[in-house]
């Protein structure tokens, strides 16, 4: 693996060996030396030209967990407000010798080009671009499902798992749709048709507009948050309404198999596509998928970082 | 006393060798192989067309002399085989008075490799509010007879109606960007299958096609002449082929680009293949070809858009629209028309310069290889490869999609009005 | 197998399955003997053969004091001084008994004793785990060559080797045969 840029990039022994790799790293967390010399000598740089604390500190704590140093570089300046270039940022980081760039980037596509466009040399984790995809929440997706519905190991075969929520805008669903059909789950988007993207009828899943249709038959199911500024562009009418449809609250909780859970990547706008009484139920393992998500880092950053890289070989 | 130049052995249109004799600027004779007197140019192997018409390019002068410059673009044009090219509005400031446009075409005619056409802003500042004095820059120096707020689309149904009406005065025609802007509300990619993998902003048809069918229906109820910009659907030639079968005065070309490139090339995140119209599939490909080939797309027309590496070399989203194509316009239409067996040589020259010239007025082209015609002549090698190399370009800038492809046909020889303006496959002088 | 070594010009056999038997019997013995019994123990076997030795080594040690001994596994990948020598590579189990090693005896066990790398990341390993009161070390194979100041406390066998030989350990639950051979090298 040189990169992680898309969930579909992945097939089924890469996933399930990033799955197992996070299993192995999750007792780290229970130690009382929450550290590994494993990374030491290795500059990661999460590089966020968005704003998104919780992702950058759960990739930090993970870098860091692996003993790597870590460079935080608040980027301003996006496709819209034109700062610095992405070119600019990346030359410099470069020149910084960063041996792995984490990024979070407004606009669909730039950690691809980030890796491709010759301008650094180290790895590539995509943190979320755009409403393209978001890789490793998809790996701490699927790690929790398998932590739940599964024994921890191995691949997800015959799990129902419904995403429901703005899929059009949402990289999560993305990556997820990808990934879990990578591990042998079969999935559901849930979403009024204007929330949908093009062309979803050829997507590897199903489509639904019903979400009471659809939850007694799921093992799990990951609420997408839809935010307000999608009413001002006609996506939906108001937000009664979308909740009325497609919110997740506890009446349409109980319409799920007793074993299901309920996911969310966050952060949650709870009255909206979740009510707070769903939020704050043991079914919701919201707070596992946080945790999860360290797990889940340090095993994409171990095999990305943790081997022999292109500069090890340069300096042989 | 002028010398005559006799272009030996040539064939026109790839039919019989003859002899093309040219005097004052005009084609003074077209005799059997051989027996031509004056200054030979040996052009046997070669084929003879006439200079092709640009309907479509972008200059950036003036404005963006960064990018590229009347005199580079006339560079650039003359290479590809052109003999005459109109330059799009879309400059800074704006060619929406009869000032810039007289500029643009003093410049044109000081650099003399090409006649360069100015097309005249539809509306002020292109903002698609107010109509531009359209009478003004008609009867300029420039005798501008194309107007366009190319970029932007001509949105407003009044706007667009009055504009149509109004340069029927001058037999003028309106070149409209069919782009409905509120279905394409940051679009960056054709809407599809994959701009929804991407997570790309789609760029629908259905925005092309609605003010494409809109305007037709224009056309026809005030009577006037309607050109369409790069055609990119397969629905668009429809409605086209449908408004030209009622008799509505519809004309319309399709780029290159559209003939070659699919939107398959975008997985790659590369911002070359970034342009508007954007790349469609291979089904619109399809039907656009067909649509060239039977005439209900008039033209083949560049949209050559140069634009600095900077505005290239970044993340999709944050790059320009655009793509070169007056060097290679020649080949793409080797590569997809003649290849194919779709259009044969005259054709060919029907669609690259003779149906131009008459759409946008390019006074002293598109008259074919006749006697008496001015001798605006392209010639080409037909058998010959080679590779395109951007870096070599004469345009300023580099964002050519076909950077490293090996392209058939090559424009070795281009005349003037009788003088050479490219010899060998490179500037004359 | 490196260094462009194609078919190995020889294979012997140095320990066969009796042989291997009677190592792990007598470690088994030496390991009780030396710690006066198996309370306190922990075996960790560093995988992915030191592991199933271990479950034998503890397996032996239950009929001679008695008591079942607890056993476990130590990966030590993420502690390798080599890692930028060779892809990432995947990670094996780590299983330490649910009371930890603080103040226990733990008694690491690796199927070959060579440079002592291996060692010396496990010994970091487990300083990151806990606090036992004494680390002891058993090998099934113990072959020279150190290139750290480490020892074994229990060795099945010594086996002088030449450095361009390799030393391969098998085992039924792993290789699905019990044999200790030298393949390679000019002998
Ligand atoms: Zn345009």
């Amino acid at each position: 693996m040189r990169h992680l840029l898309s969930a579909g990039d992945l097939d089924l022994d890469e996933a399930c060996l990033i799955l197992d790799t996070a299993a192995q790293l999750a007792s780290v967390s229970d130690r009382s030396v929450k550290k590994l010399p494993t990374l030491r000598g290795r500059t990661v740089v999460n590089l966020f030209f968005e704003d998104s604390t919780r992702t950058r500190i759960s990739f930090e704590i993970a870098a860091k967990r692996l003993s790597a140093d870590v460079i935080n570089f608040a980027a301003r300046g996006s496709s819209v407000s034109k700062g610095e270039s992405l070119k600019d940022t990346a030359l410099t980081l470069e020149a910084m010798g960063a041996d792995a760039v984490v990024i979070r980037h407004g606009s669909s596509g730039a950690p691809h080009r980030l890796a491709t466009a010759g301008w650094i040399q180290g790895s590539v984790v995509n943190a979320g671009d755009g409403t393209h995809e978001h890789p490793t929440q998809a790996l701490l997706d699927a790690f929790t499902l398998r932590h739940h519905l599964r024994d921890g190991t191995g691949d997800l075969a015959g799990l129902q798992v419904a995403i429901v929520g703005d899929i059009l805008h949402s990289r999560v669903a993305r990556s997820n749709v990808l990934l879990l059909r990578t591990l042998g789950a079969e999935v559901t988007v849930v979403a009024p048709p204007t929330l949908l993207p093009f062309g979803v009828a050829d997507w590897p899943c199903v489509v639904s507009y019903n979400l009471d249709e659809v939850l007694p038959n799921v093992d799990a199911v990951m609420m997408l948050r839809v935010q307000t500024e999608r009413m001002q562009a006609a996506y939906f009418p108001s937000e009664n309404e979308y909740s009325r449809r497609y919110g997740l609250d506890v009446r349409r909780m109980g319409l799920l198999p007793p074993h299901a859970i309920v996911l969310h990547p966050g952060p949650m706008i709870r009255g909206m596509e979740i009510s707070a009484d769903v939020a704050d139920s043991p079914r919701a393992v919201m707070a596992e998928q946080v945790a999860n998500g360290v797990s889940i880092r340090m095993a994409v950053l171990y095999l990305l970082l943790g081997g022999m890289t292109d500069d090890d070989r340069k300096e042989l | 006393m002028t010398l005559s130049t006799v272009i030996r052995g040539v064939r026109p249109y790839n039919e019989e060798p003859v002899d093309v004799v040219v005097k004052g600027g005009v084609i003074a004779e077209v005799v059997k192989a051989g027996s031509g007197a004056g200054r030979v140019v040996d052009a046997s192997g070669l084929i003879a067309l006439p200079g092709f018409v640009d309907l479509h390019t972008h200059l950036r002068e003036p404005g963006r002399e960064d990018a590229e410059t009347i005199e580079t673009g006339s560079q650039a044009a003359a290479l590809g085989g052109f003999t005459a090219v109109f330059a799009m509005a879309n400059t800074s400031p704006v060619a929406d008075t009869a000032g810039v446009v007289e500029q643009v075409w003093h410049l044109g005619q000081q650099t003399g490799l090409v006649d360069v056409f100015p097309v005249g802003a539809v509306t002020v500042g292109l903002e698609g509010a107010h109509l531009a004095e359209l009478g003004a820059m008609a009867t300029s120096v420039a005798q501008v007879r194309m107007f366009s707020d190319d970029g932007k689309c001509v949105h407003d149904a009044a706007i667009m109606r009055r504009a149509l009406e109004y340069v029927k005065a001058f037999d003028g025609v309106i070149a409209q960007h069919a782009q409905e802007p509120r279905l394409t509300v940051d679009a960056q990619m054709n809407e599809g299958l994959l701009s929804g993998q991407l997570g790309l902003a789609g760029w629908p048809s259905v925005a092309e096609e609605s003010i494409v069918a809109r305007d037709v229906l224009l056309a026809e109820h005030v009577d006037s002449r309607l050109h369409v910009c790069h055609v990119s659907t397969a629905g668009s030639v429809d409605i086209i082929r449908w408004a030209k079968s009622k008799g509505i005065k519809v004309t319309a070309e399709v780029t290159p680009h559209h003939l070659l490139l699919t939107e398959d090339l975008v997985a790659s995140y590369d911002p070359v293949y970034k342009v508007n119209p954007p790349l469609r599939t291979g089904a619109d490909i399809a039907a656009l070809r067909a649509a060239l080939a039977d005439g209900t797309i008039d033209a083949l027309a560049t949209d050559h858009a140069p634009h600095p590496h900077e505005d290239k070399d970044c993340e999709w989203a944050a790059a320009a629209f655009g793509m070169l194509g007056l060097q290679t316009a020649f080949s793409i239409a080797v590569l997809t028309m003649i290849e194919s067996g779709l259009l044969d040589w005259r054709a060919l020259a029907d669609r690259m310069s003779v149906r131009p010239a008459r759409i946008g007025h390019a006074i002293g082209h598109g008259q074919g290889l006749v006697v008496g015609a001015p001798a605006n002549i392209c010639l080409v090698d037909p058998d010959a490869f080679w590779v395109a190399e951007p870096s070599s370009f004469a345009s300023k800038s580099r964002n050519s999609p076909y950077a490293g492809m090996t392209l058939p046909g090559r424009v070795v020889h281009v005349y003037k009005a009788g003088k050479a303006t490219v010899v060998d496959g490179g500037l004359a002088c | 197998m490196d260094s462009g070594m194609t078919v190995p010009a020889e294979r012997s056999v140095v320990l066969d399955a009796g042989d291997m038997g009677r190592a792990i019997r007598r470690i088994a013995h030496e390991i009780v003997e030396r710690n006066k019994g198996a309370a306190d123990l922990i075996l960790l076997g560093i995988p992915t053969r030191g592991v199933f030795l271990a479950q034998r080594i503890a397996s032996a040690i239950t009929p001679i004091d008695g008591e079942a001994v607890e056993v476990g596994a130590l990966d030590i990948t993420l502690y390798r001084d080599d890692l930028r020598l060779r892809p990432a590579r995947a990670l094996e189990p780590t299983a330490i008994p649910a009371g930890g090693i603080d103040n226990k005896v733990v008694v690491l066990i690796d199927d070959v004793l060579f440079s002592g790398r291996t060692v010396r990341s496990a010994l970091d390993a487990l300083n990151d785990i806990g606090r036992p009161r004494a680390v002891q070390l058993a090998a099934l194979v113990d072959r020279g060559h150190r290139e750290l100041p480490i020892r074994a406390d229990f060795v099945g066998k010594n086996l002088p080797t030449a450095l361009a030989e390799q030393v391969r350990v098998r085992l039924v639950e792993f290789d699905e045969i019990d044999e200790v051979t030298i393949e390679g090298g000019a002998r």
